[in-house]
């Protein structure tokens, strides 16, 4: 368990809404779910959430903190925004569940293994390296996300699929030798460095009450 | 001759030369030069961090991405709307734009952000999609009106899929039954799938990648009821959409059998053809499974 | 002269009538076999010219009866309205020619049914009197409200700004009622966020600083009797000393009982003096002033609230309420801010199964209370038991689907509401009452009706009064119901009700001084009779009139209150021996219709089915029926009554005997959720035509040929339909035996 998790969970002792409430993305909205369902009912991969939207406000509400950060619920999210703009409340669901999913990872609960996470942690790193997304390098990764066998093995599975890509100049090995940048990489990390360290403030500096 | 249209245009990465996209570039880029419309592209732009960076981007440095676009398209072309192409960018900027405006703390921490880049925004633009360009500053008269080449005889399912068309979605529409992309189907003289059942079905966005049967199986359903509306093609205003409804036709018809060979394209690639455009100007060679019908009009 | 009847019949041919049909042949029906003085056509009856003729003739005394066949009885009511005139009115348009196809091979059928309609038309004048307005017709502008709580003390506001005197009767010492020891009410102003001061003190100092009303603590109404514009009631105090209120109308806002709470043991009730009641957690929250609100058994300041919904309602327990009380939801909600206002770190918890938050405040409260930091848990709670100095709430969440349980200081049982509605004149309906539930079983109103002592009730013992088409009328004309007396609500709706409850005694007034009736046939001036020589003092009428309005003589012949006559004809339709009528509806008027109909011979094969249309729901369904031009068969003849229960058995064996091969009766719906705007005739011609079978038998008929339905007035497709079934229904068991 990270420290961070250890701190947190000491300070919001037995209250995980207020928790969510000061640390997670819209999460001062939980509270606001009426239990309608129409989150769950409106998500494209509805069936395959451990807990839907509508289950995950409950749970957070009945101090369910490890059930909720450690599911792979929310990270069954599309950012297909169905929830959203059909909740009859206006919670931004999707973000809410983004948050919870990125509060999740900083701590140290969200499953290691979940794919989509892995992905998304992938593309993040892809991103911040040159201030571009290369989708050659990401793809190439992505390949390899489970390992080197199992990577050769996706390759040559998606071989065509990258061949037409080429053919059709939507994907060139030049990326790998000449990527697309932002030329001023530094100043945007300083930025994003700066952003990083005021989302910690609020973590940590944040009050329990 | 109405005065030249111009925007600061924020093409992201998948429309860069040789990404995924870059035929949504091409085909935008001759239908701009069409309509008389100038898009002058923010100098040295980044990522948007899709809808997918938030894992480990969290909330503020996301944000801190749009940011810096935003204060870049500010200080290059001040008096110029931001246009995006791609769902995912005109979605995270726009985004960006509107909490910044209405939460006064977020934008003293962007503040900071910006300043330590040695820049600053005043985050008033608006922040748009080419489709809005298209449908409200041109409109569909303007498109009707410039067409050369009518796409007679075509029938297409307008695919509209959903960051273009939630959370905030193009003005007057709704989000259950958008109409835009069947009325444009209509002004370039081609005929829109009525009562397109998987409209605005999620395609699995950058889920895709991760998790790829689930994925799939939406992605067959939106295939199976443009065929059973009477489609040749998809046309939809999404790279992503575009991209995971058209290039995983083959391993779709492996794992069910299915033997779909539909054709998706941009609306700006229809146009383009319509409007008299070459095949390549229009982005045809970008085309994995072939536009062959559009190919034809093109030729002639 | 009065006496002397001069007939006369208008034929209109417009709106296509006199393309469709043949208007001539009309006209020499009604002239030879209607025996009408004069015929007169015209091509735009309903238009100044074709009027100004009828009023010329009916001026210059050519007539005084007169027959109109044109529209609906329903359409151009205004223009066909002839004061101190008879009208009848034969229905060409909706009832013929929009009801049938224009089609040469259809236009036999369809003359003869239009011929039919200008015979019925013609034999129902002869037998309609000018109605003359009752005898009983009284003026007393006072309004006699019975309690004194929310409603009672709007109710007799409203009445007494609009003019009229008015009379409280409050069997407590003080005004006020529940209100009065509410802490707070459930906002009513925008943004409904916070809860707001009652108000009770001020609407007590208003009534009692009001010039026109009257108000008597400590009493009850020991006798009642009258009819609106004469009730008298005898006003008892507490001495026993009584005083005599005369009224014209009463409005009875008696309220409601909180559930008994110690019948929820297992919600902990009497096992800790922290599980109070929704009344109980008022109490406390008086009691705080502005302090923190503490708990009963040790005065602990209460640090974490836990709200049952549903506690003992919409239960189907024995003993428990089957019913919701409507109010509770937003209640507790409003409660739980008594603490979150205080301190919003002190933990309340609201358990329901289904939120449910009425009325304009309900949502934005609901949301409010979130904001405020309510917790809300969708779950079923199984007990309430005592456990470390506090209360352990044990429930089932069913959200997450998994049983659980929440730690409390205190725990409010959202509890129901019983009315206080007297007792019932039904004693089968009391004894099925008191099975499940405990009811007041003391008379209110201590009515001297032949009837019973109280308002009728309905269902879980609230007072009877239609939900959508009349609410605050009890089955007592006169006698208006306000409040929770006739179904669970808060105090808004109270208000809202009260008001209502006033006007409509304030119009029951107002028609009893002119001796008319009161909804749903305003304006009526007929009123029942009977011929004396003729009755068996059988008291079938005195039983069955759904009002009231009919007592007995020390000879148990039946006294008419015609001021309580709502004018269906249940009275007449019960009579065995047929001595009731109206002066403008009898069994003549309808008996004679039905006779007068052409019955084909049975070679013709052209079967006749009499339609019997209740006039508030069939009849104006087979009208619009008409408008969309629903094609109905040309073999039925249509006769709109009042109401089923006016339907004397007799017009069914006169129309069996003289040949008809089937009757179909349209009615509304019965039952608890009755849908006839005369409560019980729907469900009394269902069960008089259930003990018809015997006149069939020895009629040696099949069973089929009287049919009773329910339909309502939206049923435009389905009479229709109804009516193709059955005429297949008769073509399979073929022709009555019954034709000459």
């Amino acid at each position: 368990m990270s420290e961070l998790n250890q701190a947190m969970a000491a300070r919001y002792r037995n209250d995980f809404l207020r928790e969510v409430e000061a640390n997670v993305e819209e999460g001062h909205w939980v509270r606001m779910c009426m239990q309608c369902g129409v989150c769950a009912g409106s998500c494209p991969l509805g069936p395959y959430w451990e807990h839907p939207p509508q289950e995950i406000f409950m749970m957070i509400r009945a101090n369910k903190r490890e059930e909720v950060l450690a599911s792979s619920s929310m990270w069954m999210c599309t950012s297909c925004y169905n929830c959203i703009v059909r909740c009859p409340r206006g919670l931004p669901i999707t973000h809410i569940m983004h948050g919870l999913a990125h509060y999740a990872a900083r701590l140290g609960l969200a499953p290691k293994t979940q794919p989509t996470r892995r992905f998304a942690e992938m593309f993040w790193d892809n991103l911040m390296k040159k201030g571009r997304v290369n989708e050659l390098k990401l793809g190439l990764g992505l390949y390899f996300m489970n390992g080197f066998a199992e990577g050769v093995k996706t390759a040559l599975a998606k071989r065509p699929i990258g061949q037409a890509m080429l053919r059709a100049g939507r994907m060139s090995p030049m990326e790998l030798v000449r990527p697309h940048k932002v030329k001023d990489i530094q100043g945007l990390k300083a930025m994003i460095a700066k952003a990083r360290e005021l989302e910690e403030a609020r973590t940590t500096g944040g009050s329990a009450g | 001759m109405a005065e030249k249209r111009r925007y600061s245009f924020y093409p992201g990465c998948s429309s860069q030369k040789s990404a995924s996209s870059s035929n949504y570039l091409v085909s935008t880029q001759a239908v701009c030069e069409s309509l008389d419309i100038e898009l002058n592209e923010i100098p040295d732009w980044n990522c948007c961090a899709a809808s997918i960076g938030y894992a480990k981007g969290g909330e503020l440095p996301r944000l801190a991405l749009s940011a810096r676009n935003i204060a870049l398209s500010e200080q290059a072309h001040p008096d110029q709307d931001i246009v995006a192409t791609c769902a995912a960018c005109w979605l995270a900027t726009r985004e960006t734009q509107e909490r910044v405006q209405a939460d006064p703390e977020l934008r003293r921490e962007m503040e900071v952000v910006l300043e330590a880049g040695g820049l600053k925004a005043e985050f008033r633009k608006p922040v748009r999609h080419m489709v809005e360009v298209l449908v409200e500053d041109v409109g569909y008269e303007a498109i009707r009106e410039k067409v050369t080449r009518p796409l007679e005889g075509i029938k297409i399912a307008g695919y509209v899929g959903c960051q273009t068309n939630r959370p905030f979605g193009i003005a007057g529409e709704s989000f259950e039954n958008p109409v835009y992309l069947d009325k444009m189907v209509e002004a370039v003289g081609a005929e829109p799938v009525e009562h397109y059942e998987k409209k605005v079905q999620c395609c699995g966005g950058a889920l895709m990648f991760s998790e790829p049967e689930k994925c799939q199986a939406m992605v067959k359903d939106i295939i199976e009821a443009a065929y059973d509306g009477g489609a040749e093609m998809i046309v939809t205003p999404c790279p992503v959409c575009q991209m995971n409804v058209e290039i995983y036709q083959d391993e779709i018809n492996k794992r069910y059998g299915t033997r779909f060979r539909m054709p998706v394209v941009y609306y700006t690639t229809l146009m383009a053809v319509a409007f008299g455009r070459s095949a390549k100007e229009a982005g045809l060679d970008g085309q994995v499974i072939r536009a062959e019908k559009l190919e034809q009009i093109a030729g002639k | 002269m009065a006496d002397e009847k001069k007939f006369g019949a208008y034929i209109c041919s417009g709106c296509g009538i006199g393309e469709r049909l043949d208007v001539d042949a009309l006209a020499k029906i009604a002239e030879r076999e209607g025996r009408m003085g004069y015929v007169k056509t015209h091509e735009f009856l309903c238009g100044g010219e074709g009027v100004g003729m009828i009023r010329a003739d009916l001026e210059a005394g050519e007539a005084t009866h007169i027959v109109i066949a044109a529209c609906s009885p329903r359409a151009k009511t205004e223009a066909f309205r002839f004061d101190g005139v008879a009208v009848s009115r034969a229905n060409l348009r909706e009832g013929v020619i929009w009801v049938r196809p224009d089609e040469e091979e259809a236009r036999e059928t369809t003359q003869e049914m239009a011929e039919d309609y200008v015979r019925m038309a013609c034999a129902e004048i002869k037998h309609l009197q000018v109605p003359q307005a009752n005898p009983e017709a009284a003026l007393c502008r006072t309004v006699l409200v019975v309690g004194g709580g929310v409603t009672g003390l709007t109710a007799a506001l409203e009445a007494a700004e609009a003019g009229y005197d008015v009379v409280v009767v409050e069997k407590r010492g003080e005004l006020g009622g529940h209100a009065a020891r509410m802490h707070r009410r459930i906002p009513q102003r925008a943004p409904y966020r916070d809860p707001e001061p009652t108000g009770i003190d001020e609407l007590i100092a208003r009534v009692e600083a009001h010039p026109r009303i009257t108000v008597h603590l400590n009493s009850h109404l020991a006798r009642t009797s009258g009819a609106p514009g004469r009730f008298e009631a005898e006003v008892a105090g507490e001495s026993g000393a009584s005083t005599t209120v005369r009224a014209g109308a009463i409005v009875m806002a008696t309220g409601f009982t909180p559930y008994d709470l110690s019948r929820l043991p297992h919600l902990g009730a009497g096992k800790s003096p922290d599980v109070v009641d929704q009344a109980g957690l008022e109490a406390l929250a008086r009691e705080a002033g502005d302090g923190p609100i503490r708990r009963p058994s040790d005065g602990k300041e209460v640090r974490s609230v836990v709200f049952v919904q549903c506690a003992g309602q919409r239960s189907d327990e024995e003993g428990q309420l089957p019913y919701c009380s409507g109010h509770c939801c937003l209640t507790s909600i409003k409660q739980a801010m008594y603490f979150k206002d205080r301190d919003p770190a002190i933990d309340a918890t609201v358990l329901y199964t289904d939120l449910r938050t009425p009325g304009a405040p309900g949502e934005d409260f609901y949301r409010a209370g979130q904001e405020k930091g309510i917790v809300f848990a969708k779950g079923e709670v199984r007990e309430v038991v005592p456990a470390d100095g506090g209360l352990e709430v044990r429930f089932k969440d069913l959200i997450l689907d998994e049983d659980t349980a929440a730690r409390a200081d205190l725990v409010v049982l959202a509890t129901g509401m019983i009315p206080n509605s007297g007792v019932d004149f039904d004693p089968e309906a009391v004894a099925e009452e008191q099975a499940t539930v405990e009811v007041p079983v003391e008379s209110i109103l201590n009515l001297t009706y032949r009837q019973g002592p109280d308002v009728p009730k309905l269902k879980d013992g609230f007072a009877d009064s239609h939900f959508i088409c009349f609410p605050y009328e009890s089955r007592r004309t006169g006698i208006y119901l306000a409040g929770p007396v006739r179904r669970p609500m808060d105090m808004a709706q109270a208000m809202e009700d009260a008001a209502g409850a006033a006007l409509k005694a304030i119009q029951a007034i107002e028609n009893a001084a002119q001796g008319r009736a009161v909804h749903p046939r305003v304006g009526d001036l007929s009123y029942p009779s009977f011929r004396r020589e003729g009755c068996t003092q059988c008291k079938r009428c005195t039983v069955e009139c759904p009002f009231g309005a009919i007592d007995e003589d020390e000879q148990r012949y039946p006294v008419f209150n015609e001021a309580r006559c709502r004018r269906c004809g249940t009275c007449m339709g019960a009579c065995p021996v047929r001595v009731i009528s109206f002066q403008n509806y009898s069994v003549e008027t309808v008996g004679q219709q039905l006779k007068a109909v052409e019955i084909p011979d049975e070679f013709e094969e052209k079967p006749r089915v009499l339609v019997l249309a209740c006039e508030n729901d069939a009849y104006p369904a087979l009208d619009m029926a008409g408008m969309l031009r629903r094609e109905i068969s040309p073999f039925v003849r249509v006769i709109p009554v009042r109401c089923l229960g006016s339907v004397n058995t007799i017009w069914i064996s006169d129309a069996l005997n003289s040949g008809y091969d089937g009757v179909m009766l349209l009615g509304c719906r019965k039952g608890d959720n009755y849908q006839c705007h005369f409560v019980r005739g729907s469900e009394l011609a269902h069960y008089r035509m259930s003990k018809i079978d015997d006149t069939l038998k020895s009629l040696s008929l099949e069973q089929e040929r009287v049919a009773t339905y329910e339909v309502s007035i939206a049923d435009i497709e389905r009479i229709p339909e109804l009516i193709r079934e059955y005429m297949e229904t008769i073509d399979r068991i073929g022709l009555s035996p019954f034709k000459f």
